[in-house]
């Protein structure tokens, strides 16, 4: 069985899809990861699957169950951990882990030894007794995403864990969720972040404007989206084409400028060439330097959106 | 799922106290403008007379019971507003991901802020007392009892209220064009009797009229309008708002 199935999951805001009929499944402990843009409709698709949101149409399994008929299974089944790093404030770390494990219906013992190890696993045990709002922005989201685990749940959902935070603080939360994962915890997260998603996850889907584009593993989708998509050019006019210029030619689909050379994401590269050369030589100019390399992570993932426009 | 959690109930009752307990700003934010009405105001004016105002009483004994009742409004329509707080910085949602009923989730908030709310009126009576008020004992008793109603009418308003307003930045808006007015209007300020016409028709049909005029009736003796009309307004508001404020809850998307 699935940890998570969604099967046409669609929601709407009046007459707009904010997510149109997704169709993907996520195995038993596996991490699996949500990237899109803002606005994508990521945050949307976790509200449904916890609970939070109506599903309009489709259907969801979560852990099981459909969070449409059997709700309070699905919430016991599951961790969400919200992009806003928002526990009370006035209470400390330990009230806080220790309020969560009460709504959960803890015993005393269960709550309070729970809430120990959660507190060494995520280092903050010296924060026990310190005040929620008196954390640093990293402390603040480890013990988020502790007060979601107090219930031992088999999923754990993360909306941009690491948002705002700096790189180390970013690290030791991969960290932390990789580790989270290895005990047997499926994972699923949402995230912009391409590094993110593509550094942790065991596969990913990409996600624009409500819609699924690609899903895959990482290896997977860098195979099927990269090979020579990446044309670095320069001219021996410096001036001969500008960013403008060559943005409109059919089968570009990102154009950047660095100095004198210009860095292109294409779908069509010979195309691309042939006009660039076509064009320059109309100006008097021609091309001087031209490299055609296989797409990084952000450039694949800038290839899957493009494909969706087009 | 919709069977109350009697833990669940408990522990955001306790929750909430908890936050009052230490959130000390907040504590004097609700009652400072009833604090302050009570002991300008009320020492004041001490001396003046008031049409309909017997000569027993002092502009002090009769302020005070429309303050008190100032205090427990404000602090519990903070109550049930408070949620659209929760809402816009997450909390909320980790509390509706937990597998409890929202009937718990709303009825152990509206205990919670009912209970703090009457926490802080009991601080403004004892103020009054402080200052000079004359307070029936055998009237404290229930007097409670009908604090406690006002109490549950605003919570369950500022929920319905929290529920359709999507930023909480309108509600100091709120306060000063609806609930300012409505306060005026109460009698909580001066007697019924001596106003003119048009403005009677708009305090008897400010609900908070019935509420300021029953808590005068049984802590100072004083009520215009009868007791049990003021009883029978304060319950009948009480149990629709609160109705409302759960139903609008439950169904409201996090």
């Amino acid at each position: 069985m699935d940890a998570i199935v969604a099967e046409d999951l669609t929601k709407y805001y009046d007459e707009f899809p904010a997510v149109d009929h997704l169709n993907f499944s996520v195995k038993c402990g596996e991490l699996f990861g949500f990237l899109g843009p803002n606005g994508a409709g990521k945050t949307t698709t976790v509200r449904m699957l916890c609970g939070l949101t109506r599903i309009s149409s489709g259907e969801a399994y979560v852990a099981g169950y459909s969070p449409l008929r059997e709700l309070k299974l699905v919430k016991k089944s599951v961790g969400l951990v919200p992009d806003i790093s928002n526990l009370y404030s006035e209470l400390t770390c330990i009230e806080n882990l220790i309020f969560m494990g009460e709504m959960y219906g803890l015993s005393k013992r269960e709550r309070e030894e729970r809430a120990r190890e959660l507190l060494e696993f995520f280092g903050l045990i010296d924060k026990r007794d310190s005040k929620f709002g008196k954390l640093s922005k990293g402390q603040k989201r480890r013990l988020t995403i502790a007060a979601a685990l107090m219930h031992n749940p088999k999923i754990l959902f993360l909306d941009e864990p690491t948002i705002g935070l700096d790189v180390t603080g970013r690290r030791m939360i991969w960290n932390l969720i990789r580790k989270l994962n290895e005990e047997g915890i499926t994972i699923f997260l949402t995230t912009h972040n391409i590094d993110e998603a593509f550094n942790l996850c065991d596969r990913i889907a990409v996600i624009n404007k409500g819609k699924l584009t690609a899903i895959g593993s990482p290896a997977d989708l860098k195979r099927k989206f990269s090979g020579s998509e990446v044309l670095e050019v320069s001219f021996t006019e410096k001036n001969a084409m500008t960013v403008e210029d060559i943005s409109k030619i059919p089968g570009v689909i990102e154009v950047s400028r660095s100095g004198g050379s210009f860095k292109i994401i294409v779908s069509d590269p010979l195309l691309v060439m042939e006009e660039l050369a076509r064009r320059a030589r109309s100006r008097r100019a021609s091309l001087n330097y031209v490299n055609l390399r296989g797409a990084d992570a952000e450039e694949v993932f800038l290839r899957i959106i493009g494909e969706s426009y087009a | 799922m919709n069977s109350p959690n009697f833990q669940a109930i408990y522990v955001m009752w306790l929750r909430q106290l908890k936050l009052f307990t230490r959130a000390r700003s907040r504590l004097i934010a609700n009652i400072i403008q009833p604090f302050f009405f009570l002991a300008f105001l009320g020492l004041g004016l001490r001396s003046i007379s008031l049409p309909g105002l017997s000569s027993r009483f002092g502009y002090l004994d009769f302020l005070a019971p429309g303050m008190i009742a100032m205090s427990v409004i404000f602090s519990s329509m903070f109550a049930g507003i408070s949620v659209i707080w929760d809402r816009q910085f997450g909390f909320l949602k980790e509390v509706l991901v937990a597998p409890v009923s929202r009937i718990s989730i709303v009825v152990g908030r509206t205990l919670g802020g009912s209970t703090v709310a009457l926490i802080q009126g009991l601080i403004i009576l004892v103020v009054s007392v402080i200052l000079g008020v004359k307070i029936s004992f055998i009237g404290l008793a229930p007097a409670l009892i009908f604090m406690l109603l006002i109490a549950f009418f605003a919570v369950g308003l500022g929920l319905s209220m929290a529920t359709r307003l999507q930023d909480p930045h309108a509600f100091p808006l709120l306060m000063n064009l609806i609930l300012m007015p409505a306060v005026f209007l109460s009698t909580a300020f001066f007697p019924l009797e001596g106003i003119s016409e048009w403005m009677r028709y708009l305090v008897y049909i400010d609900p908070l009229t019935y509420m300021v005029d029953g808590l005068r009736g049984f802590l100072v003796g004083a009520s215009s309008i009868p007791l049990s009309v003021d009883i029978a307004v304060t319950a009948t508001l009480c149990i629709s708002t609160t109705m409302l404020g759960a139903y609008l809850f439950s169904r409201a998307e996090a």
